[in-house]
């Protein structure tokens, strides 16, 4: 069988199953109020008097922080909670198939309401001349990292029956991926720790590379720091279903 | 007759718990299956080892002649299986739920459509297909998960208690369904149901402590009661055979194992 005809089923059947709870509609109103809050609030949009999306960028991650919790929550724990785990891995597909599927069904849902700010770059491609380049990299560096959190958060879920766990892990793993790139944090260790180690940890952060592509610079290494990172996690996922799996 | 499930030497271990100790079943095609079983035999851990959930810690399961260690995904198109509980995804409709099924399983759209029409037909679930699952009393919910396990037609079908909490209406006439289910088919079924046995199986095990304590046809089950036990002969034999208060007469302890 193709991968479509093998992953297609369960990638509709997890997309549609946001749709079936008011999950969806809950979760696109908080994310396009409060894209809208940090990019004219908290980013200083009209103040700047530059037509970017500087500001709608750089409170994406944060915004990632508590949504993309929300989205990942689910796709394991509930299946382990109401025993439909037993019912898909006797089915005859592969637990690297059913893995894949929920990811993209979660991440194609992200990018949808990603989708739904693109008002935001047709009203700055009005109000001025910006760089649609760099805004097009801009939302490529916001559709990998929400990417990466969704594919942890999924790995996450596979560890528990309970998607308020599930949520709380994923944010505080989330949090640490994003925070090792802090200047506190690495104000913090550069006092101590050679200065290499003090890069290794700094380009271990989801923030670092997060913010190098929002400028606009499309730097493959970024790319492939979420891309990696994004099949590292699916595959511990897969590890975690099998082992987790009777309990 | 085909042997369509043959298990050996199957063992489970959760850390030192040990599950299931060693045991042997071969299933013939035409056959229903009676597992029995108390709570904790080890009844729901072996039928997840048959259909693959569960990788024994020892041994090996082959379904109509397929290794279910090296080929996984061919060997698990050849049975239904209605999981312990009949899980089902609350949040869709019945014909949702059974297309989702049928898709999963390779089929394409219109052939996946005329699956799940015939299953529907089969369960009479027709009034029911537009229902949310999770909105359906227990016995169609049972039913829906039937209809999944048959929308194949496979000949394995393993049943892990499919009448669990049903009235005896609708208990009735999931042993009616499973009767007619059952013609070619190798089916095993769990119950803790005695009578269940008598009704619809044409051989009865049982398990106790993850060993294999009798196997036999109803028939023998019942005749190992001793002759003083007039009424529920076979829970006696049930109760002789996997607890230590009730003393077996001397001599009867024959079945295999």
């Amino acid at each position: 069988m193709s991968a479509p005809a093998r992953i297609g089923p369960v990638f509709r059947r997890e997309f549609g199953a946001y749709f079936a709870s008011p999950l969806a509609g809950i979760f696109l109103v908080i994310f396009l109020f409060m894209s809208g809050i940090f990019t004219f609030q908290l980013g200083g949009f009209y103040e700047r008097g530059q037509a970017d999306l500087r500001p709608f960028f750089t409170g994406q991650p944060w915004l990632y922080l508590f949504l993309v919790p929300a989205l990942s929550m689910r796709l394991w724990a509930e299946d382990r909670r109401t025993g439909t785990i037993e019912l898909l891995l006797t089915l005859p597909v592969s637990v690297r198939d059913l893995v894949v599927a929920k990811f993209l069904a979660a991440w194609a849902f992200a990018c949808a309401a990603l989708a739904l700010t693109v008002p935001l770059w047709i009203t700055v491609a009005w109000l001025g001349n910006p760089d649609h380049g760099a805004i097009l990299v801009g939302y490529l560096a916001c559709a990998l990292l929400s990417g990466t959190f969704l594919a942890l958060g999924a790995f996450l879920s596979a560890f528990t029956k309970n998607q308020v766990i599930a949520f709380v892990l994923c944010g505080v793993a989330g949090f640490l991926l994003l925070v090792t790139g802090f200047p506190i944090v690495l104000d913090f260790v550069s006092g101590w720790l050679p200065r290499i180690a003090v890069e290794a940890i700094s380009s271990m952060s989801a923030l670092t590379h997060f913010e190098g592509m929002m400028r606009g610079v499309l730097d493959l290494r970024d790319v492939l720091y979420f891309v990696s990172l994004t099949v590292a996690f699916l595959f511990l996922n897969g590890i975690v279903v099998e082992w987790k799996k009777a309990e | 007759m085909k042997e369509l499930i043959v298990g050996r030497g199957l063992r489970k271990s959760f850390g030192a718990f040990e599950a299931v100790r060693g045991i042997d079943l071969t299933v013939p095609a035409g056959q229903v299956l009676g597992f029995l079983g108390p709570n904790g035999a080890g009844k729901s851990t072996t039928m997840r080892m048959l259909t693959g959930f569960l990788e024994p810690t020892a041994g090996t399961v082959h379904l109509d002649g397929i290794a279910l260690a090296d080929d996984p995904i061919a060997a698990k198109r050849t049975f239904g299986y209605l999981p312990e509980g009949a899980p089902a995804y609350g949040d869709m409709r019945v014909e949702e739920f059974l297309l989702f099924v049928a898709r999963t399983r390779g089929y394409d759209a219109a052939e996946a459509r005329r699956r799940v029409d015939a299953a529907i037909d089969r369960l009479h679930l027709g009034p029911y297909r537009k229902q949310l699952v999770e909105t359906l009393s227990k016995g169609y919910k049972r039913r829906t998960g039937l209809a999944q396990a048959i929308l194949h037609d496979p000949p394995i079908l393993i049943l892990d208690e499919p009448t669990d909490g049903l009235d005896p209406n609708q208990k009735h006439e999931v042993r009616e369904l499973i009767r007619r289910l059952g013609g070619e088919r190798a089916v095993v079924l769990s119950t803790h149901i005695l009578e269940e046995v008598e009704a619809v199986c044409t051989r009865a095990v049982i398990i106790n402590e993850g060993r294999i304590v009798f196997d036999g046809t109803p028939g023998e089950l019942d005749s190992k009661a001793p002759g003083s036990v007039t009424r529920n002969r076979m829970d006696h034999v049930f109760r002789m055979l996997t607890t230590s208060d009730v003393r077996e007469p001397a001599g009867a302890r024959g079945g295999s194992r």
